[in-house]
């Protein structure tokens, strides 16, 4: 595996310039301490929902009318194996929350000097070698259950894309009015 | 004021921008963000040092790594992604000088289980084998399903997000003290 180890060098300097700049709004955002995390999960602190809801607002807009307009390629979806999204998802939260990272930000905190992620990042290796020693197990006994395919929610319901968006959009407009009476509110920019 | 040099930006600013960075990856390069899968990349690199046959033997980063007989090269887009987010983090901070006072003692940690770093290291790595084992299973995390897989309205990230938050406040909640901080 070590001959073949390295993709096109085009390849590796559009991730590399990709997640210079990923990383860079995770620290800007706050997210990438572990304290914002465990924050929002106690309820003090909404940075983490605030971000990720815009972040998927502002994404969906782009990314959808460059889908239907015929920009790109079309979209990269993962498969709907419901069981498996569910329980991966109630799993993750639980270990989300004790660590106070998830995976982007670990890497995110290690160049802000938070060292708790040198720990987490370990426990992340060591815990994706015992997810491929269980995989076998998993694959005939989980990920088939309840799996849909590659689906979208306009796919399942029929509801177009757009009135999903300017849903999502008046919940971030209301969520944004809701958290800004509260005390600790978030820096202006 | 300069952002570069601003110390935090607001969530929404920060989410905006990391929108915009989804178009891009989308447009320039037909991708969508995300990392934990390149955590699988570094497992296998670990234990292919010791044994190439086992990383190929096993059902799962034979999946991830080998296609048709043959290796895919392991530090692939996703691989210097992730790799790469910790530069880019480290100079966030670093101009804005935000590096974390704390060196990775949370407060909210603190307040709940002292001041003990080493168990707060115990803390951090059970919670990593965890929460990647819940991010294998599901296939994805916070950047692949939530955000990726939010804005594209999957259907499997919005099961994802709501588990997630589900056991994440419970779990939350049911650890850490309310009250100081």
């Amino acid at each position: 595996m070590f001959e073949h180890a390295f993709a096109d060098p085009r390849t590796l300097i559009l991730g590399a310039l990709t997640g210079l700049i990923f990383g860079f709004l995770l620290q800007k955002g706050g997210v990438a301490s572990s304290d914002t995390i465990m924050r929002q999960m106690t309820l003090r602190d909404f940075t983490v929902a605030k971000m990720m809801l815009t972040a998927i607002v502002v994404g969906a807009i782009g990314v959808w009318i460059m889908k239907e307009t015929g920009m790109i390629k079309g979209l990269h979806l993962k498969p709907a194996l419901l069981a498996a999204n569910a329980i991966g998802g109630a799993i993750f939260g639980v270990g989300m929350a004790v660590a106070g990272y998830c995976p982007g930000t670990s890497f995110a905190a290690l160049g802000q000097k938070s060292w708790d992620a040198i720990p987490a990042t370990a426990g992340m290796i060591v815990g994706a070698v015992i997810f491929a020693q269980a995989y076998p197990w998993l694959a005939e006994r989980v990920l088939p259950i309840a799996d849909l395919g590659k689906k979208t929610l306009p796919d399942v319901t029929g509801v177009p894309w757009w009135v999903y968006v300017l849903v999502l959009s008046i919940g971030l407009g209301v969520m944004a009015r809701a958290l800004a009476r509260k005390p600790g509110a978030t820096p202006a920019l | 004021m300069n952002p570069l040099t601003m110390r935090r930006w607001s969530p929404y600013a920060a989410g905006a921008a990391l929108g915009v960075l989804s178009w891009a990856t989308f447009y320039f390069m037909d991708k969508a963000l995300g990392v934990s899968t390149s955590v699988c990349h570094m497992a296998a690199a670990v234990i292919g040092a010791g044994s190439e046959s086992a990383v190929k033997e096993n059902a799962y980063f034979s999946k991830l790594l080998v296609k048709d007989g043959v290796w895919k090269p392991f530090v692939d887009w996703q691989f210097a992604l992730v790799t790469m987010m910790a530069v880019g983090a480290f100079l966030a901070a670093w101009w804005g000088k935000g590096f974390d006072e704390t060196r990775g003692m949370p407060r909210t940690w603190t307040g709940s289980f002292g001041p003990s770093r080493s168990l707060r290291w115990v803390g951090a790595f059970v919670g990593g084998i965890i929460l990647i084992f819940g991010s294998r299973l599901a296939d994805g995390c916070t950047s692949g399903h939530a955000i990726s897989g939010g804005l594209q309205l999957a259907l499997s990230s919005w099961v994802f997000m709501v588990a997630m938050f589900a056991t994440g406040v419970t779990t939350g909640l049911a650890l850490y003290s309310r009250k100081g901080a």
